[in-house]
């Protein structure tokens, strides 16, 4: 298998801001944009833009309606601190070039956005695609591309943009769409719910074993507009898929807002791995900048015996606020949560799981890993919660942080809920430091600072990263070492 | 200098009038040491003598602060380089404390170790194929537990663990100049049977090795050319591996008692 590229190496940029980070430039292709601000005219346009049929729109406007009652009231338990957002100076529709529909084939995607996915290291032209791995390319909030259709469609694999599903698939989509994440659970899955305009859909149908990995890349290019996708993927039972998710913006003065909605459903013995590199534009040296990842990650294990596992890799955004969980239905269902999340110069972090047991003999894991550097802040946040009907619920949970530098912080801040006398909660934690000791010992060896501060970093998130798939994994690898650049040395 | 007057090879390491501060303490007060290549250097003393202080800031430790004198290795001085340079110039410390690198895997550590070496002589980095059985054949030599090296460096590794791993990364990275710490402190005798036929394969007419020790047991196995007693920072006696038996016999008291009251 060949290695799918998050990271493009030597990528020339341009952006506005003068920052290190190597994804930062952008394209000119010509956008087709909404006007800015929010309201029911705008939720309006947009789905007409998509071509939506009746039952999607309402979907919309309920949530609209909601959202306008929650009066611009964030969430403010997180340990996060950002300028109040005006929502009505974002734009909430920006689509690559101005065909209705978007391109059908290959041939008519715009050669500048295959230029820019290249440049990004995601070549999606047929010749040059990634062995093993289906891509579906969404920028802004449109998906411009999707690579390996036949041979997922030969399998009866469904892996297309949401909005295709909506019109071509509308039976799951109704079924499932909100059934994870309600468009009433929370502020940023209110608003989402009301103007995502793209994302990813996978149906993995009973009994097949998805023969390659699939692969989102999402990019941000226009200025000033929020992006929202929704990703939603159903496992039918016996099914597997393991999904990867990328992301990368342009260096923007602005901070830029991304609220997306992910939704995942297992049957009885199925399995979905969800794998996320997350590399937003953090902002620059001074916190100028960067993307406000505000994102809600849910997974219901509603099958017996079925699996749900997210690993995430967070280097990017300004701030990140997101929560992968799973709500644990089925019996014998699983539910693992592997993250490494990294925070250098003013970037903030608050992230962490929700692990919801209801069914008999759940078993959950939760392993944390937060690195922090520079003035950076970064707080595991999780919650466990065994409900009354969950006899023999077991969970293990983990964190660890590692502080470089003395101008840092990190914070854990565990919750545990136990209503069933039967369960069984583990949970370890510690801090630690990069030790001059460490240091020196590397030294010894003939090894740089800088290369024994990213091996000792790299080891402390071993245990994480062999969760990636193999090429992932490197990627992650690197990315940590590009996202320490300066921060020790 | 005193002891055996056969000349050895070219000169690798010459310390002068060495004066060392940890803090505000004064540890080394002016220490003489030549150490030419195929030779083996023992130095002893009792507990709190400076033995490892000469060992560490040889090797580049940072709160060793060199107040007077030189150390010049190779004809460089050693005082201008950074510690990496030293290791890669083939300066080795085995140290007496082993650090755990928890999450680095033993293969790992020595692979960046011997690319680092090449690199910086002008070489390509190591093979993954030629690494592995170059590895596979020092494991063989040091007589340690194949499954180590795929561990964590040094993580859970028992005290024998760890001084056998050291002379491990010593037989891959074949140095110029090795400072064995102790390594024999902690050893059980078949442990310290093992580790002193490592190194003594190791030795050859190109290298040298300085093995700071606190007891003459080690040197049952290797036979030193020279012997140094270091007592309250300075070398009071040098002889050959004949005086280790004797201070064995006698005790350091003898030494500090026939060193004087000057010392």
């Amino acid at each position: 298998m060949s290695t799918p590229r998050v990271i493009s190496r030597g990528a020339t940029t341009s952006s506005e801001l003068d920052s290190d980070y190597k994804w930062g430039f952008t394209i000119d292709i010509e956008t087709d944009l909404a006007p800015k601000g929010l309201s029911e005219d705008i939720v309006r346009l947009i789905s007409d833009k998509k071509e939506e049929p009746e039952w999607m729109l309402e979907w919309r406007l309920k949530a609209f309606r909601h959202w306008v009652k929650l009066d611009q009231e964030e969430p403010k338990w997180a340990q996060i601190h950002h300028p109040p957002i005006d929502f009505q100076d974002i734009h909430y529709y920006a689509a690559p070039g101005s065909k209705k529909g978007g391109p059908k084939s290959l041939d008519e995607v715009d050669p500048e956005i295959l230029e820019a996915f290249e440049k990004l290291g995601i070549p999606l032209a047929e010749r040059e695609k990634l062995a093993g791995v289906a891509v579906d390319a969404v920028i802004d909030s449109v998906s411009v591309a999707t690579t390996y259709q036949e041979t997922l469609e030969k399998a009866g694999i469904i892996f297309c943009p949401i909005s295709e599903a909506i019109k071509n698939h509308p039976d799951l989509v109704k079924k499932y769409m909100g059934s994870v994440v309600p468009y009433t659970d929370n502020f940023y899955a209110t608003l989402n719910s009301a103007v995502f305009s793209d994302g990813s859909f996978v149906y993995i149908p009973k009994g097949v074993r998805c023969p390659i990995e699939l692969m989102t890349y999402f990019r941000i290019n226009q200025a000033d507009s929020g992006q929202f996708e929704r990703t939603l993927i159903i496992a039918d039972e016996g099914s597997y898929v393991s999904y990867l998710e990328g992301c990368t913006a342009p260096a923007r003065k602005k901070s830029q807002l991304h609220a997306a909605v992910v939704e995942l459903i297992t049957m009885d013995d199925a399995e979905i791995k969800y794998s996320t590199l997350q590399n937003w534009f953090p902002g620059d040296k001074d916190g100028n900048g960067g993307v406000y990842n505000f994102v809600t990650k849910r997974g219901k294990a509603l099958g017996r015996n079925s699996k749900i596992s997210w690993t995430q890799v967070e280097t990017g955004s300004a701030i990140t606020w997101k929560y992968p969980s799973v709500i644990l239905q089925g019996d014998n269902s699983v539910g693992e949560f592997y993250s490494v999340a990294l925070v250098n110069n003013h970037q903030q972090a608050d992230t962490g799981t929700k692990m919801i047991h209801i069914g008999k003999n759940t078993k959950s894991t939760i392993m944390a890993k937060g690195i922090s550097a520079g003035k950076a802040s970064s707080t595991y946040r999780g919650l466990v919660k065994i409900m009354p009907s969950a006899e023999g619920a077991r969970n293990f949970t983990q964190c660890d942080s590692l502080l470089i530098g003395d101008q840092c912080g990190a914070h854990t801040v565990p919750y545990i809920e136990v209503r069933n006398p039967t369960a069984q909660i583990e949970h370890e934690a510690s801090t630690s430091k990069v030790s001059d000791d460490e240091v020196f010992y590397c030294q010894q060896r003939g090894i740089s600072v800088e290369d024994a501060h990213f091996m000792i970093i790299n080891g402390f998130c071993r245990s994480i990263f062999q969760e990636l798939p193999f090429e992932f994994a490197m990627e992650a690898s690197q990315l940590l070492k590009v996202s320490l650049e300066g921060a020790v040395g | 200098m005193a002891g055996k007057d056969q000349t050895n090879g070219e000169p690798i390491l010459s310390v002068r009038n060495l004066h060392v501060n940890v803090g505000d303490q004064e540890i080394l007060k002016g220490i003489n040491l030549t150490v030419n290549a195929g030779e083996v250097h023992a130095i002893m003393g009792p507990n709190g003598s400076g033995k490892s202080t000469l060992a560490n800031v040889l090797a580049g430790k940072p709160e060793y602060i060199v107040t007077a004198g030189e150390m010049v290795y190779k004809g460089q001085d050693l005082s201008r380089m950074a510690p990496e340079l030293r290791a890669r110039e083939g300066l080795f410390l085995a140290f007496q404390y082993p650090v755990e690198l928890p999450g680095v895997r033993a293969w790992q550590f020595l692979k960046a170790a011997v690319d680092a070496l090449r690199v910086h002589q002008g070489q390509e980095e190591m093979s993954a194929r030629e690494f592995d059985q170059m590895l596979k054949e020092k494991v063989a030599l040091v007589e340690i537990d194949p499954d180590l090296v795929r561990r964590s460096v040094n993580e859970g590794f028992s005290g024998g663990e760890k001084k056998r791993n050291e002379i491990l990364q010593m037989a891959v990275l074949q140095p110029t100049l090795a400072l064995l710490d102790e390594t024999d402190s902690g050893l059980d005798i078949d442990a310290l049977r093992i580790v002193a036929n490592g190194i003594n394969q190791l030795r050859n007419p190109s290298n040298a090795m300085v093995l700071v020790t606190h007891y003459q047991r080690i040197l049952d196995y290797i036979t030193p050319d020279y012997v140094h007693v270091l007592l309250d920072g300075l070398i009071v006696r040098t002889g050959g591996a004949d005086l280790a038996l004797e201070l064995e016999a006698k005790g350091y008291d003898w030494i500090k008692e026939t060193a004087g009251a000057g010392a």
